[in-house]
């Protein structure tokens, strides 16, 4: 997890199409800026980038349903919870699945443990369209390199 | 195609807070109940689930963009209970 760059996702554990549900690893560093600040002798990781973190697990996941042909976009988030404190050096566990397959959009449960605890969880839903250019795409694929994403869903 | 828009527009009214009676068959969701196409996509989401289809959403916009439709051939309520009757009739097929 590379914070400063928003990369929240550091590896894809497994996913399955048909199940339609990833699980991604992902370790909270120990030192960041943001954690000067939020909070200062008490550094928590701030909800709004566990909730980004659930985000980008389920977006890869959509990318994958959608064979990479199309870029998933964050467009809302319910019942966000943020049950317990997350904590710098923690290692996430991140889960998703599909709940519901829209016409240019989807919607999914995710949610974040550490150690089999849940830490917080949401339904997010998204919007996608083709990618936008070249540029996002390319990006896209060398992120899912490094992060394990299955070669043969790369079309 | 009552029953429809009765479930129709109870699910307009309890997603995005609309009372229920300012609600019509003539009513056109953009134009005269003000929902966006964010609030929209969670009335998508709740009438696929509760008919079991797929709003051909993209489609539509497609063809608004293209002048090949009007929006109030998809989005006037009564004409939004027709196009969903029938594909729960093709659904059945």
């Amino acid at each position: 997890m590379r914070l400063e760059y928003f990369q929240m996702v550091d590896r894809i554990v497994s996913l399955d199409r048909d199940e339609r549900s990833i699980i991604v690893s992902s370790q909270v560093p120990e030192q960041s800026t943001i954690f000067e600040g939020h909070f200062p002798g008490y550094p928590l990781m701030p909800g709004v980038l566990l909730t980004e973190t659930m985000a980008q697990t389920s977006g890869w996941l959509l990318i994958a349903l959608l064979k990479f042909e199309r870029m998933p976009f964050l467009a809302s988030v319910k019942e966000a919870k943020m049950r317990d404190f997350v904590k710098p050096g923690e290692l996430l566990t991140v889960e998703a699945k599909v709940v519901h397959d829209g016409s240019g959009f989807a919607v999914t449960d995710a949610k974040i443990s550490v150690c089999d605890k849940l830490k917080c969880n949401a339904m997010l839903t998204f919007r996608h369209t083709p990618f936008p250019n070249p540029e996002l795409r390319g990006h896209m694929e060398a992120v899912a390199k490094r992060i394990g994403f299955p070669e043969q869903l790369v079309s | 195609m009552s029953s429809t828009f009765d479930q129709v527009a109870t699910i307009i009214a309890e997603t995005c807070d609309i009372p229920r009676d300012t609600i019509t068959p003539e009513s056109h969701a953009i134009d005269d109940l003000g929902i966006d196409s964010l609030d929209f996509l969670d009335i998508a989401f709740a009438i696929d689930k509760a008919f079991g289809i797929k709003l051909p959403l993209e489609k539509w916009t497609q063809e608004v963009n293209d002048g090949k439709a009007t929006t109030e051939q998809y989005f006037v309520l009564k004409n939004l209970c027709e196009r969903i009757d029938e594909l729960v009739a093709a659904k059945n097929a």
